[in-house]
C-alpha cells in the first residue's frame, strides 16, 4: 500500500505553544526524527506528542477528530497557510510526502479576534455557531412535512445549493483573510438555503440576521482578496459573497 | 408505570398485528400536555444524527433541554462522516419497494437477530425522515426533472438509498444541527460543547442526571434532570484502528452500564469491506470508502499466474471477480459482513495485493468505459479525491486497494420498544443502543436509525415516561450528585498519580491488536479464550504503568483519552466473553467452529435466537437473555447467491 514509496524523514518544527487564554505564547522548536513520508501531518504530530510524553513534557494540544476531511475540527496554519500547502484539503488530509526531508515547518493556530485561543493550537470557534443560531435554518418543526417529491427543484439550483452546503465550518476562510472576515462561511450557508424554495421564504430576515451577527462577533469586513476561496478545503466559491452582498442590500432596502 | 429497573428485559412492544403496532402504541402512550412540557428538564448527550435530532425535536415540543457534546460544535459529531446514503421505502424508482420490503431486508440483513417490532417501526418512519430532511433544505441528489434520485446499497435488490454525493451524513447532520441551533436561539435548548459525560447519576435506581468534565478547564460538575437521553455512538474505536473519528468512544455508555444498564450483544461488530488499508505502525485511523462505490466498482484479485503484476496490465481473463463468481444474484452488492469475510479469505489464501499483501482491488475501469469519466466523477468525485490524497494513487487510472476495517457496532445498551434502557429514565438512541440491526447492519441504515430514533420515536416515548412516572424533585445538591462528582474526581486523580512509563496510546494500540487478532473478523474458542486472559492483564498494567502528563484544570487530551481507554479495556473483555458465549455464527459474528462447507455463517436458531444482555455486578458480569420472537418473518439461511 502506501509504504510502497515510504521514505524516512527528519523535520524541524516550530510550533505555537500557549498555556491558556490570555497567556503569553511562543514558538518552540522540536526536531522530529524517524518520520515516514506516508504519514499524515496529524500522525506526525501524534508521534511528536508521544515523544514529548515519554520525555516527561506536556504534549501540544491540537483539535482533530474525523481525520478524513469532513468534520472541520482540525485548524492549523502550516507555513503560513491555513491547512497547509496543498489545495482543497484539511490539515488531516495533508501528508508528509508534501514536504522534504530536513524541512523546517511552522505550525500556528487559526488567528482571529473572533477565534480566541484556548490552548496551543486549539481555538474557540463558537462564534460560527452563534452566526448559524441567528438564522441559518429553515423554520420548520419536526413532523407534518409534505411528501419530498411534491417539491421538485431544478437540478442546477439543487447542485449549487449542495456545493455551498459542503462547507465544513472549519474557519480556514477566516484564518487566511487579512481582515479575519467570515464572509465565505456566512455566504455559503446563505447561498445553500436561498438556492432552494424551502429557504426562499425567510431569505431576507436570514440574510440580515446572519450578516449582523457576523459583525457582532468581531469578524472583519470583506475586501475581495479571495484568499478565503484559495484556502477553503471544499473549494467554496467567492461568488457566494457577491450573492450575499446583493441579497443583504436588497433586504436592507426592503426593511426600511 | 412503575419505576422498577427492567431487569426481566421486557420489550414492552404491543402484541398483535405488526403493521399497526406503532400506531396503536402511539395511541396508548401517555402524553404530556403542551403547557406542562416546559416543567420537565431533559438531558441529551451527543449531537450526532440521533442526539441532535432528539434535542431539536424535544425543544420544539417545549421541553427544557440541555444538550452536551465532546466536540467544539454540535455540527462535528461523527455522523458527519457518513458517506453513502440513507434508506427509505419511498418506492420512487417504482422497483417494487415497500415498508414491508425494507423491514424484511433489514431483518434478513441482520441475520435474524433483531426485534421485529423495532425494525418494522424503523421502516415505517423511514419515509417521514426523507420528507423532514427535504423540508429543512437538505440538498439530496436530484434528477433533471427535479425529483429525488436513488441508488442501491448492499443487501437490497431495489434502489432505495437517498444521497447527497458522498456526503450524505454531513448534509443530514447539518440539517439536524440547524434545527438544533434554531431551538438554541429560541431558548428551549441550552448547548454545552466540549463537555464529556463521565457518569450517570441515579437516585433510587432512576436516572436523574449526569456528571461531566468541562474539556476546556477541567471542571467536574453535575446536571440534574427528569430524564437522560444518551446518543453517544458506538465503540468501534476499542480496536484502536477503525473508521470512527478519533474522539468516538464508549465512555458515556460504559459508565451507564456500570450504573446498572445492561449491555446487549457486545460481540456484534461490523467490519466494513471497503476501507483504505493500513500503511504503517504510526497509523492513527482508517478511512472508509463508501459502500456506494460497489454500485459501479468491481472487486477482484489476480489469478495465480498474474500475481504481483501491475493491475492495469492484468487482462480480464486473469482476474478473479470473486464476489460476482460466488454470489451471482447480488454480485458486488452482498452485505458488508459477507464481502469482508471473502476479502479476508483471499488474503488468507495468499491472493492479496499491494506491498503488504493485505488488500484487494476495487476497480472502476468498466464503469468509466460504460458511463464516462465525468459521470463517475459526478457520483463519486469526493471519494476518489479522498482516496488519492491518502494513498497518492489516482483511482481513475489504477484500481483502488481496499481492505476491511472496523466500522460500526451493532451491540450497545439494551433498550425496550420505547428506547428505554434497563435503568428507568435512561433512554438510548442511535448506534449507542442495540436494537435495530441485529448481527449486521445494512448500508445506509445507520443514518436512517439515528434520525428515526431522534425525530420520530423518542419525542413520543419520552413523553410517555414523563407523563406516567411520579418523579420527586431532585437537584445537584442531592447526595447522589455529590458522590458522583467525588468518584469522577477520584478516578482522574488516580490516573494522574500513576506516573508510569507507557503512554495512553501504547495501551490502546496493544488492546487494539489483541482485539483485531482474536475478536475480529473471525473468532474461535481458542482466540477468544486468549483475549479473555490477555485483556485483564493489560488492564492491570494500565492502572500501574500509564503516564498521564500535564494538569487537570486545562485542555488536556491525554486525560481525556486515558479515561476512555480505561473503559475500552473493560468493554473489550466483555466483547470477548459475549463472543465466546454465542456458540454460533451470525452476521458480523463469525465463529470458525460454526460455518457451512462454503464458509458461510451457520446460525443456531434453536439455542441462540435471543439477545445476550450483560449485567455488570461485583462478581463481574451476569448474562441475561431476551428471546426473539419471529411472528412474521420465517427464519431461513441467509443466501445472496
Amino acid at each position: 500500500m502506501g509504504n510502497d514509496n515510504s521514505t524516512e524523514m527528519t523535520i524541524h518544527l516550530k510550533i505555537w505553544k500557549q498555556d491558556g487564554p490570555g497567556k503569553k505564547g511562543e514558538f518552540i522548536s522540536h526536531e522530529a526524527k524517524g518520520l515516514s513520508s506516508e504519514m499524515s501531518f496529524l500522525e506526525m504530530l501524534d508521534v511528536v506528542n508521544e515523544d514529548l510524553v515519554r520525555l516527561n513534557q506536556r504534549p501540544i494540544e491540537f483539535d482533530h477528530d474525523c481525520r478524513e476531511g469532513i468534520c472541520g475540527t482540525c485548524s492549523m496554519v502550516i507555513n503560513g497557510e491555513a491547512h497547509g500547502p496543498d489545495k482543497e484539503i484539511t490539515t488531516c488530509q495533508l501528508h508528509m510526502r508534501k514536504f522534504k526531508d530536513g524541512d523546517t515547518i511552522t505550525v500556528e493556530p487559526f488567528r482571529a479576534k473572533a477565534f480566541p485561543i484556548i490552548r496551543d493550537l486549539v481555538v474557540d470557534r463558537s462564534s460560527f455557531d452563534r452566526v448559524i443560531e441567528s438564522g441559518g435554518y429553515v423554520s420548520v418543526n419536526t413532523g407534518g412535512a409534505q411528501d419530498a417529491n411534491s417539491l421538485p427543484i431544478n437540478k442546477p439550483d439543487s447542485d449549487l445549493a449542495f456545493e455551498a452546503a459542503t462547507c465544513i465550518g472549519c474557519g480556514a476562510c477566516v484564518a487566511s483573510c487579512k481582515n479575519a472576515s467570515a464572509s465565505l462561511f456566512v455566504s455559503a450557508k446563505l447561498a445553500h438555503l436561498s438556492f432552494l424554495p424551502q429557504g426562499k421564504i425567510e431569505q431576507d430576515a436570514r440574510t440580515l440576521a446572519m450578516v449582523r451577527q457576523m459583525d457582532t462577533e468581531g469578524f472583519g469586513a470583506c475586501t475581495n482578496t479571495e484568499a478565503c476561496e484559495a484556502a477553503c478545503p471544499k473549494g467554496i466559491s467567492v461568488e457566494n459573497i457577491s450573492r450575499m452582498n446583493r441579497q443583504f442590500l436588497k433586504a436592507s432596502i426592503k426593511e426600511r | 408505570m412503575s419505576i422498577k429497573p427492567n431487569t426481566e428485559l421486557k420489550s414492552n412492544a404491543p402484541s398483535g398485528d405488526l403493521q399497526t403496532k406503532w400506531q396503536r402504541h402511539r395511541f396508548e402512550m401517555k402524553r404530556v400536555n403542551p403547557a406542562n412540557k416546559r416543567k420537565f428538564n431533559v438531558i441529551v448527550v451527543g449531537t450526532g444524527l440521533a442526539g441532535g435530532a432528539a434535542a431539536a425535536t424535544l425543544g420544539e415540543l417545549g421541553y427544557n433541554v440541555k444538550s452536551f457534546c465532546v466536540q467544539d460544535s454540535a455540527r462535528r459529531a461523527h455522523s458527519i462522516a457518513a458517506q453513502g446514503g440513507i434508506n427509505a421505502a419511498k418506492n420512487y424508482p417504482n422497483d417494487g419497494d415497500s415498508v414491508y420490503n425494507l423491514f424484511y431486508d433489514t431483518i434478513k440483513g441482520g441475520d435474524y437477530r433483531s426485534r421485529e417490532s423495532n425494525v418494522h417501526r424503523l421502516a415505517e418512519v423511514s419515509n417521514n425522515i426523507i420528507d423532514q430532511c427535504v423540508a429543512q433544505g437538505v440538498p439530496f441528489a436530484r434528477e433533471y426533472g427535479g425529483l429525488l434520485d436513488n441508488r442501491s446499497f448492499g443487501g437490497a435488490q431495489v434502489s432505495r438509498t437517498f444521497y447527497a454525493r458522498g456526503q450524505t451524513g454531513q448534509q443530514l447532520l447539518l440539517g439536524a444541527y440547524s434545527a438544533l441551533m434554531r431551538q438554541v436561539n429560541k431558548g428551549t435548548v441550552k448547548m454545552y460543547t466540549r463537555y464529556e459525560m463521565l457518569d450517570l447519576v441515579t437516585v433510587d435506581g432512576v436516572a436523574r442526571g449526569i456528571t461531566t468534565r468541562n474539556l476546556v478547564n477541567g471542571e467536574v460538575e453535575s446536571f440534574a434532570a427528569d430524564a437522560v437521553v444518551l446518543a453517544t455512538g458506538g465503540y468501534g474505536n476499542l480496536f484502536f484502528l477503525s473508521t470512527n473519528a478519533m474522539g468516538s468512544n464508549a465512555t458515556a455508555a460504559w459508565r451507564c452500564h456500570k450504573k446498572g444498564a445492561f449491555f446487549a450483544n457486545p460481540c456484534y461488530t461490523q467490519i466494513h469491506p471497503t476501507c483504505i488499508p493500513v500503511s504503517g505502525d504510526y497509523q492513527s485511523k482508517l478511512t472508509l470508502m463508501s459502500e456506494s462505490l460497489r454500485n459501479d466498482g468491481r472487486v477482484w484479485v489476480p489469478k495465480e499466474s498474474s500475481k504481483g503484476k501491475n493491475p492495469v496490465d492484468i487482462p480480464e481473463s486473469e482476474r478473479d471477480y470473486y464476489l460476482e463468481r460466488i454470489y451471482p444474484s447480488f454480485g458486488n452488492l452482498v452485505p458488508r459482513d459477507v464481502a469482508s469475510r471473502q476479502a479476508k479469505f483471499r488474503v488468507d489464501e495468499n491472493n492479496g495485493v499491494g506491498a503488504t499483501g493485505v488488500a484487494v482491488y476495487l476497480d472502476f475501469k468498466e464503469a468509466i468505459g460504460r458511463l464516462g469519466k465525468d459521470a463517475v466523477s459526478a457520483k463519486y468525485g469526493n471519494l476518489f479525491q479522498m482516496y488519492e490524497k491518502i494513498s497518492g494513487e489516482n483511482p481513475y487510472e489504477t484500481p483502488m486497494k481496499i481492505f476491511p476495517a472496523v466500522h460500526y457496532t451493532m451491540g450497545g445498551l439494551w433498550v425496550d420498544y420505547n428506547l428505554q434502557s434497563t435503568i428507568p429514565g435512561l433512554h438510548v438512541l442511535g448506534e449507542a443502543n442495540f436494537s435495530d440491526h441485529g448481527a449486521n447492519r445494512l448500508g445506509a441504515s445507520a443514518l436512517m436509525q439515528g434520525l428515526a430514533d431522534g425525530y420520530f420515536v423518542i419525542p413520543y416515548t419520552l413523553g410517555h415516561y414523563l407523563g406516567s412516572t411520579a418523579l420527586a424533585p431532585v437537584d445537584e445538591n442531592h447526595d447522589a450528585f455529590k458522590a458522583s462528582v467525588m468518584a469522577v474526581k477520584a478516578q482522574e486523580e488516580k490516573l494522574f498519580n500513576i506516573k508510569g512509563e507507557k503512554t495512553v496510546d501504547d495501551f490502546h494500540r496493544q488492546l487494539g491488536k489483541i482485539m483485531w487478532e482474536n475478536v475480529g473478523m473471525s473468532r474461535s474458542k481458542e482466540t477468544l479464550t486468549k483475549a479473555i486472559e490477555e485483556i485483564p492483564k493489560l488492564k492491570e498494567e494500565f492502572w500501574q504503568n500509564v503516564r498521564v502528563p500535564d494538569d487537570r484544570n486545562v485542555k488536556n487530551a491525554e486525560i481525556e483519552k486515558a479515561g476512555r481507554v480505561a473503559d475500552f479495556l473493560e468493554l473489550g473483555e466483555l466483547m470477548a466473553r459475549d463472543a465466546l458465549e454465542r456458540e454460533e455464527s451470525c452476521g458480523g459474528h463469525f465463529r470458525e467452529e460454526h460455518q457451512t462447507p462454503e464458509n458461510e455463517a451457520k446460525r443456531d436458531d434453536e439455542n441462540f435466537c435471543h439477545v445476550g444482555a450483560w449485567e455488570h455486578n461485583s462478581a463481574g458480569w451476569t448474562r441475561h437473555q431476551e428471546e426473539l420472537e419471529f411472528e412474521n418473518v420465517k427464519l431461513v439461511t441467509r443466501s445472496y447467491k
